[in-house]
């Protein structure tokens, strides 16, 4: 059971709870069996499944934005250990710095079935408490973040392995310091790079895909998202302020900006939905990487037998046609 | 190829909010007063500041193109609003009354023409139609662009004027920086010229994609240039920026412009460049 109750979850946080109570209760009663209090046991718990069910099988694009942005979702450092192994994390864009909002390096890919594969890992990185969202910066990339992940790219090229992305970021950071190095260019830069970058590249939205800070790590030849993960061109919140002149309409920015999974999929955004389990990836973070693995394996096999001058374009060919224009 | 001449509007009228009709204009930089003749033969620059105002794509294709000749190309190209995005009014509506309103299609037009003698692709963007902003059209016609100039092997001007990428299109507008960059790689492999113009303003999806994958980045003087725009970020770091902050200027010291061209030498830097790379 998750510590942190979002506010839709309350309703079925209540029943569990009073759930609970009941077993509790029925276990108290020195083994002797009531009948009764095991047939209210049964119903309250089919209440519990029916709620459970309703609540996250309808879920609002709002709601999945904030499963998306839950305190105890997998974050990227999860991902790595549940999936891979050997994992080197390298550091520095061996020009300025090395950024903490991004992480990257090699690790070993492999299944029971004898798969096994060297790849590049890279993805945004966001902090669990003040103390390492402050170190992290909340997985809000700065330029050296982005030239750092396009160096890591670089070598992966070189050493003919593919590419794996992990996107959760609430945006590029918006500071002085980031425009006086050039965010811009960098994200520019690695939209450039790897649109021709000759090794395969799959990338997955774990969280939060926001704007142009996701998409300067987002340019593959497979895009697989997480079903509660969110991907848009603007937060909601930004977007109500903006376009509402007002913080509260988050919700109908959410609606408007259709910017859940499935929603992606219908424009062709994404390939391919990766399910959660029920209540958010949270709730099972195993099970969750266990189906991403599954999914990785899956969609890099096919890949990995690709020329590479067909790979890239195929991958400019993908970005090319999406974009939806009519011309009477 | 049939070269024709636009009826030209005047960005006088056409401009309404930044050149209000008149026979005077009043320079918002150091207040000087310009008649209207002479802010036509500087270019509408400000001749005693040099202040460049904004001008339309129109503009840009006269003062570039041999004889204010050329071929506009994909005029046609409108929104399809995929999403039926609605916030506090109909994205659909807010196109129509913005087409009716600029006369223009969308944010960007291309055309071909030559520059001093030389064929040359421009796309240039119009900051009057939803503030620039690039959705599913602004980023179809920089790739058609791109596909015209490598058909034609002539080099490729993008003049960005932006506010960045247009939120009602949400993550296809998103995914237009990806489809221009990854369409330039091809211009970069066939060895074609690519410079990028930045205008005031360029920031946020533009910048962030084409507008900085100039092989030569120009700007014009005091122009507006950035990823994050200057309001978001004083509200995140809760600090006053520094004077020039996101300028023309500041960009060229921090190694991101090639150069800074008044408008009047646009023309013949271009050509110049063209000249030292394509002969
Ligand atoms: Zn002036």
């Amino acid at each position: 059971m998750s510590k942190i109750v979002l506010d839709f979850e309350k309703p079925l946080v209540q029943l569990e709870e009073k759930l609970a109570e009941m077993r509790a209760f029925a276990q108290n009663g020195n083994g002797r069996v009531n009948t009764e209090l095991a047939n209210e046991i049964s119903t309250m718990e089919r209440k519990v499944e029916d709620l459970r069910a309703s609540i996250y099988r309808n879920l609002t694009r709002w709601q999945r934005v904030q499963l998306a942005r839950h305190p105890e979702r997998p974050y990227t450092q999860d991902y790595i250990y549940m999936i891979f192994q050997d994992f080197m994390e390298l550091h520095g864009d061996r020009a300025f710095g090395d950024d903490k909002a991004i992480i990257g390096g090699f690790a070993k890919l492999k299944d029971a079935n004898g798969f096994s594969q060297s790849v590049a890992v890279i993805g945004h990185q966001k902090g669990r408490d003040t103390k390492s969202n402050l170190y992290r910066n909340f997985g809000m990339a700065n330029p050296e973040g982005y030239r750092k992940a396009l160096r890591i790219m670089k070598l992966a090229e070189k050493f003919k392995k593919p590419v794996v992305t992990f996107i959760d970021t609430p945006g590029a950071f918006p500071g002085i310091e980031a425009e006086e190095r050039g965010q811009a260019e960098a994200i520019a830069r690695n939209l450039f790079e790897m649109s021709k970058l000759e090794t395969p590249i799959i990338c997955v939205i774990i969280g939060e895909g926001a704007s142009g800070g996701a998409i300067g790590i987002g340019v593959g030849d497979r895009i697989l998202m997480l079903e509660n993960a969110w991907y848009s061109v603007i937060s909601p919140e930004s977007c109500s302020s903006i376009l509402w002149r007002s913080w509260s309409f988050k919700e109908q920015a959410a609606e408007a900006l259709k910017l859940t999974a499935p929603d992606l999929i219908e424009f062709g955004i994404i390939d391919r939905i990766i399910p959660e389990p029920i209540g958010g990836a949270h709730r099972n973070p195993e099970q969750t990487a266990k189906t991403l693995k599954e999914a990785l394996i899956e969609e890099l096999k096919p890949l990995l037998q690709k020329d590479r001058q067909t790979l890239v374009e195929e991958r400019i060919e993908k970005f090319g046609k999406m974009g939806v224009v009519s011309s009477e | 190829m049939s070269w024709y001449k636009r009826e030209r509007p005047s960005v006088l009228t056409e401009k309404k909010r930044d050149m209000p009709e008149g026979l005077w204009w009043k320079c918002d930089e150091c207040g000087a007063t310009i008649h209207r003749k002479q802010l036509e033969d500087h270019l509408y620059t400000c001749p005693s500041c040099g202040n460049h105002f904004r001008i339309s794509p129109q503009k840009y294709f006269e003062i570039l193109f041999d004889g204010e000749k050329f071929e506009e190309f994909d005029a046609n190209l409108r929104s399809a609003d995929p999403l039926h995005f609605v916030d506090t009014k109909r994205y659909v509506d807010r196109i129509n009354s913005t087409i009716k309103k600029t006369g223009l299609n969308d944010a960007c037009r291309n055309a071909v023409g030559k520059i001093s003698g030389r064929e040359t692709v421009i796309s240039a963007m119009d900051f009057g139609f939803i503030g620039g902003s690039m959705g599913s059209v602004v980023g179809e016609k920089v790739a058609r662009a791109i596909d015209k100039s490598l058909a034609l092997k002539a080099p490729l001007v993008v003049i960005s004027q932006s506010g960045g990428a247009r939120m009602m299109e949400a993550a296809l507008s998103l995914m237009q920086m990806a489809k221009t960059s990854a369409r330039l790689t091809r211009l970069h492999k066939a060895g074609i010229p690519y410079i990028s113009l930045l205008t005031d303003p360029t920031t946020g999806g533009v910048t962030a994609s084409f507008s900085m994958l100039g092989d030569f980045n120009l700007a014009e003087p005091g122009a507006l240039i950035g990823f994050a725009g200057p309001r978001v970020i004083k509200e995140t770091i809760r600090r006053e920026l520094p004077n020039g902050f996101q300028r023309a200027e500041f960009l060229q010291e921090h190694g991101f412009v090639d150069k800074i061209v008044p408008r009047r030498e646009l023309k013949e830097t271009l050509s110049q460049l063209f000249d030292l790379v394509c002969d």
